[in-house]
């Protein structure tokens, strides 16, 4: 019963490189960023890795930098240091606001957000976020990088495109300077995972976002479409669900996460400033 | 100046805060071994077989025990027979948490392994899962030796047909006490050590003696070598005083292998086999006129004791009927109970035990009155309050003879902080927007039975008396320590215990120390449970300290060559009333009190030393009035709490602060029973809620701020006054939130929402309005 992980081994990689060698030569291992998301499965012994791959201390991985274009967000750049970042709250202002509202302050010193991406959890905050804003994923293996579309990115349940072999560096997202953003989280409990969350990113590129509507992170295709149409916000909204398959569980039926996304994505509309 | 209600910072907290606090997981004495266990995953099933090899043969493990190794000792203490819930269960396993088998290793983590290890193999038998289940004709049975689910059933005390057809109105209501987990920050603990001079068990306990005495019967050993000790415990909430099989478990792991054995829940094992509380359901009628006025009122509870019941839980019922009134005069009240076992965890105190379950019932009565003949709540309300010069008042039930209180006043003074007329108008401009949030206004007029016990009152729950022990020991230097058999975790009582004493004593607050929670140093005690420190406890301090005062006024009396009746103390000086310049300081009385030659004629030394036995009369009835103030979101069904006012009556306060810390824990606790906190299982009988992901015990930005007022109706059966408050807010704030909601939903029908009110089912309603 629970909360004492199986043994394992712990190894601390230096760099990205000594990463991925590390990944090739272990059987079974696990990269450990921010340790929350794995390690509390691993204390259920929901997963068992022979080896976890420290990479928090790789400081190539940190950090948020302006390119010109993007906004390069390190993977292992923290929940606070996103929320906090001038840069970020200046041209992605939803991933700022967002971070923001990740679990509680411990959850959001620890936490990274290259780990929350990775995990691919579909009640997740931040994997909204990418999607609505149209981010980037770059990704580093053996073969070298590849680039990844967020709306590529989230494969299954708790799956991403990220190889059992690679690491994901950083996260590039188009810089959404001065345009409007909302985002609505819908809980029971504050400072817990979204029943459902909407995240709606304004803009010539505008996008909407679904959080624990499915098995996976994703895009509100019909709705973002709409809005990119020029439909009004009721239309929108009433859009939101379509195509999703919402789960069921103690705090909401299939039906009431449906109503749930299109009042949220309404109020995250007029939150983005649409009428 | 009185230290009595006076605002002063708790001793207990340097240590907390700056975490020097010894819990019983931070003792590690050398050769510590680990225990952990094998829970059933099965609600109900045959136990075919075990397979322990691959555990046993693991490196450090020490010890692998199932049923047959404790087959020779009794089973858990405080069962019923024939119900008897065994350490180690035998060929079945009666609920999800059921221990099945032990592991001790030499580390936390092998015992984790090997009891991953062991396999289990079950085969599944029917399981009932809630009441109606298990009382459902033909419904599997859990315990051969019952004639189906039921433990126990009381019929109707009275029967008022005659009444009911005679009143102008009458009507039902049924209800549902949701089913919560304790969950406290620290789980259960235990450490044991059996060596060749005894036997010392370190355990996160409420009622340490009560313990040892328990722990000495079940292996036939002496008391004088049994040593229980709680030292500081994270919260029990009373599920601390339930004798787990763990500690058991332990000690006899510890005697068998020589060593130390310790064992600390999980969290996810706390979930489980840590003893439930609530799940009751009611069935309730009443009769009343056109004015509100109650002529007559049928109350029957079903309390699920789940799967092994607990003398503490087949009290519950018991309780909750001699409650069923209220503040009201009620000129007839039938009651009837029912105890029936079901394939979930046991249930037994959760803070109220039984009381929170009264309050909610009888106060969403009186809305429903309410409701019904359109007069105001408050209205209905005062109609049957008893009134203020009514005591003692002798209810329908021979248990609860309530002892002092003013309902309408504590109402009136609610109603100055709360703004009714202003908020009425509030709650109608809202209706008629239809985007602004609905509001709620629920108001809760309760009462609990506290300050246990009189004699017979905790002997009934199988404790050795109801009492309390304080002993008061003068130091040389003229500092004092007091001990107290009370077992604080959480409430203060070293701080409230040391203003007392430093009252009579004329000691400096400073120089008393308040120990508690070692049966070796304590000289015998009952316990921390409802809401009993203070107004036992406390008492017993006084009348200790006050024995020893008057002794210590003889000595200064001696000393100064006066008569003792003149003596007064003041800043820690003996002087004659009068002549502040002959006086003799504290510390001189002390240090001669131990020097025969100092002494006047026939007093011994070390006489500044007194132990009391405190008795109390009678139950304390603690009261008060809540108002709660609900936003609803109308899209979403969320319910906010805007506003909550609380204004209690437990009698002479000691401490504010601390008074109001204990209401504003109990008040959290309610609004997590009334909107989030539902211990659930599946049909089959496998709990929903077995993590904090899943059961939501609210965060503190989920609770709103507290208005908070008083009133005091003193306590007649101790000179102090004080009535206890450590379960007050549990009992008040579920009807209050409650109450809010159907009110905010009023418009739409609503008479009743079941416990949680989540915004799923709220939405549902607003949703099928349209
Ligand atoms: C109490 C609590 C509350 C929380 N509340 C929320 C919430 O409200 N909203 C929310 O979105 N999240 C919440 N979280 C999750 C939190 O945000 C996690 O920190 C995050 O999901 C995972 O990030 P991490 O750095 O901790 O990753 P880890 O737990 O270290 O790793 C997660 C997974 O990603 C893999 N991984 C990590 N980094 C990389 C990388 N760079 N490349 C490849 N694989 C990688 C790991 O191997 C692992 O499989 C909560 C967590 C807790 C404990």
């Amino acid at each position: 019963m629970g909360m004492i992980p199986a043994r394992f081994d712990y190894r601390q990689a230096g760099s990205v490189a000594e990463a991925l060698q590390l990944l090739a030569s272990c059987d079974d291992a696990k990269l450990l960023a921010g340790g929350h998301s794995l390690v509390p499965l691993m204390k259920m012994r929901l997963v068992s890795p022979s080896t976890l791959i420290d990479i928090s201390g790789i400081a190539e991985l940190q950090g948020v930098t302006d390119t010109g274009s993007v906004l390069r967000v390190g993977a292992l750049t923290r929940h606070r240091v996103v929320e906090r970042s001038q840069v970020v709250a200046q041209h992605v202002p939803l991933l700022a606001h967002v971070a923001g509202l990740v679990g509680d302050p411990q959850v959001r010193n620890r936490g990274t957000i290259g780990g929350s991406l990775v995990h691919g959890d579909p009640a997740a905050d931040l994997p909204s976020v990418a999607l609505a804003t149209g981010a980037t994923m770059v990704v580093t293996g053996a073969a070298g990088e590849r680039r990844i579309a967020a709306a590529d990115f989230f494969v299954d349940f708790l799956e991403t495109a990220v190889g059992p072999d690679e690491i994901l560096t950083a996260i590039e997202f188009p810089k959404r300077t001065g345009a409007g953003f909302g985002y609505e989280k819908f809980v029971r409990r504050s400072m817990d995972y979204a029943i459902v969350g909407v995240a709606v990113q304004a803009g010539d590129q505008p996008g909407i976002a679904l959080v624990n509507m499915g098995s996976v992170p994703r895009r509100a295709d019909a709705a973002s479409q709409a809005l990119a149409g020029g439909a009004g916000v009721d239309a929108v909204a009433a859009l939101a669900a379509e195509g999703t398959n919402p789960p069921e569980d103690l705090n909401a039926n299939a039906d009431y996460r449906r109503h749930l996304a299109s009042v949220l994505t309404k109020r995250a509309l007029l939150a983005a400033g649409y009428r | 100046m009185s230290l009595i209600g006076a605002k002063v910072l708790r001793k207990e907290d340097p240590n907390l805060i700056t975490g020097q606090g010894q819990y019983v997981d931070d003792l590690q004495p050398a050769g510590c071994a680990f225990m952990a266990m094998v829970r059933s995953t099965e609600p109900h099933a045959r136990i075919v077989a075990i397979d322990t090899s691959a555990a046993k043969a693991i490196d450090g493990v020490l010890a692998v025990w199932t049923h047959a190794d404790i087959a020779a000792l009794p089973a858990r203490p405080s069962s019923l027979p024939g119900m008897d819930m065994p350490l180690i269960t035998g060929d079945v396993a009666r609920f999800v948490g059921d221990i099945v088998a032990v592991v001790v290793a030499a580390d936390r983590y092998t015992a984790a392994d090997a009891a991953e290890a062991i396999i289990v193999d079950y085969e599944s038998l029917p399981a009932v899962a809630s009441l109606s289940q298990a009382l459902a004709p033909d419904a599997p049975m859990i315990h051969p030796v019952l004639q189906g689910n039921t433990v126990f059933f009381q019929d109707y005390t009275e029967d008022l047909s005659a009444e009911f057809a005679a009143a102008p109105r009458t009507a039902s209501l049924s209800l549902v006490n949701n089913r919560c987990a304790p969950a406290p920050i620290e789980p259960n603990v235990v450490l044991a050590d059996w060596g060749p001079a005894g036997l010392t068990v370190w355990a996160a306990f409420q009622a340490p003696h009560h313990l040892r005495n328990t722990i000495a019967a079940f292996f036939g050993i002496s008391q004088d070598t049994t040593r229980v000790i709680a030292p500081d415990v994270g919260g029990g909430f009373g599920a601390k005083i339930n004798f787990a099989s763990e500690i058991f478990l332990a000690a006899a792991l510890s005697r068998a292998l020589g060593r130390p054995v310790k064992y600390t829940q999980t969290r996810s094992e706390c979930m489980v086999a840590m003893f439930h509380g609530r799940a009751q359901e009611h069935k309730v009628d009443v009769a009343f006129d056109d004015s509100g006025k109650i002529l007559a009122l049928k109350v029957q509870v079903t309390q699920d004791q789940g799967a092994y019941p607990d003398a503490t839980g087949m009290g519950l019922p018991v309780l909750t009927t001699a409650m069923s009134a209220g503040c009201y005069k009620i000129p007839k009240v039938a009651v009837s109970w029912r105890n029936v076992v079901t394939n979930t965890t046991p249930v037994a105190a959760y803070r109220g035990a039984g009381r929170p379950e009264a309050s909610y019932m009888i106060e969403r009565v009186i809305d429903l009155i309410a409701d019904e003949t359109g007069v105001d709540p408050i209205e209905v309300r005062k109609t049957n309050f008893i009134p203020a010069d009514g005591f003692p008042y002798q209810t329908h039930s021979p248990l609860a003879v309530y002892d002092s209180g003013n309902f309408a006043g504590a109402l009136d003074e609610l109603l100055r902080h709360a703004d009714y007329p202003a908020l009425k108008a509030e709650q109608a401009a809202r209706l008629a927007d239809p985007r602004a949030k609905l509001l709620g206004i629920g108001f809760a007029s309760w009462l609990e039975i506290a300050g246990f016990g009189p004699p017979g009152s905790l002997e009934a729950f199988g404790h050795l008396a109801s009492w309390e022990s304080a002993q008061v020991r003068v130091q040389p230097d003229g500092s004092a320590i007091i001990y107290t058999g009370a077992s604080p975790h959480g409430q203060g009582t070293v701080t409230t215990f040391a203003q007392i004493a430093a009252d009579q004593l004329g000691i400096d607050f400073d120089r008393i120390s308040v120990r508690h929670g070692d049966t070796a140093v304590i000289p015998q005690g009952i316990g921390t449970m409802g809401s009993r420190a203070v107004a036992v406890g406390g008492e017993g301090v006084k009348t200790a300290s006050t024995r020893v005062f008057e002794r210590a006024k003889k000595i200064a009396a001696h000393l100064l060559e006066a008569t003792e009746d003149d003596i007064v103390v003041e800043n820690e000086e003996f002087h004659v009333r009068g002549t502040p310049s002959k006086s003799v300081p504290w510390s001189q009385v002390a240090w001669k009190s131990f020097q025969p030659l100092e002494l006047p004629a026939g007093m011994e030394p070390g006489s500044l030393d007194a132990t009391v036995f405190q008795q109390v009369p009678n139950f304390s009835f603690p009261s008060g009035a809540y108002c709660c103030v609900v936003e609803i979101d109308r899209e979403t069904g969320d319910v906010d709490i805007r506003n909550m006012y609380l204004v209690d009556d437990c009698g002479t306060v000691i401490n504010p602060m601390l008074v109001e810390g204990q209401v504003h824990g109990g008040v959290a606790q309610g609004i997590a029973q009334a909107l989030y906190e539902h211990m659930q299982y599946d049909e089959s009988g496998v709990p929903r809620t077995a993590t904090l992901m899943d059961y939501l015990v609210p965060a503190a930005p989920d609770l709103p701020g507290y208005v908070s007022g008083r009133t005091v109706t003193l306590n007649p059966s101790n000179t102090l006054g004080a009535k206890g408050v450590g379960e007050s807010g549990s009992v008040g704030a579920p009807p209050a939130v409650i109450n809010a909601v159907v009110d905010a939903l009023s418009h739409l029908g609503v008479k009743h929402i079941d416990m949680p009110a989540t915004p799923q089912k709220i939405w549902s309603i607003l949703r099928g309005s349209k």
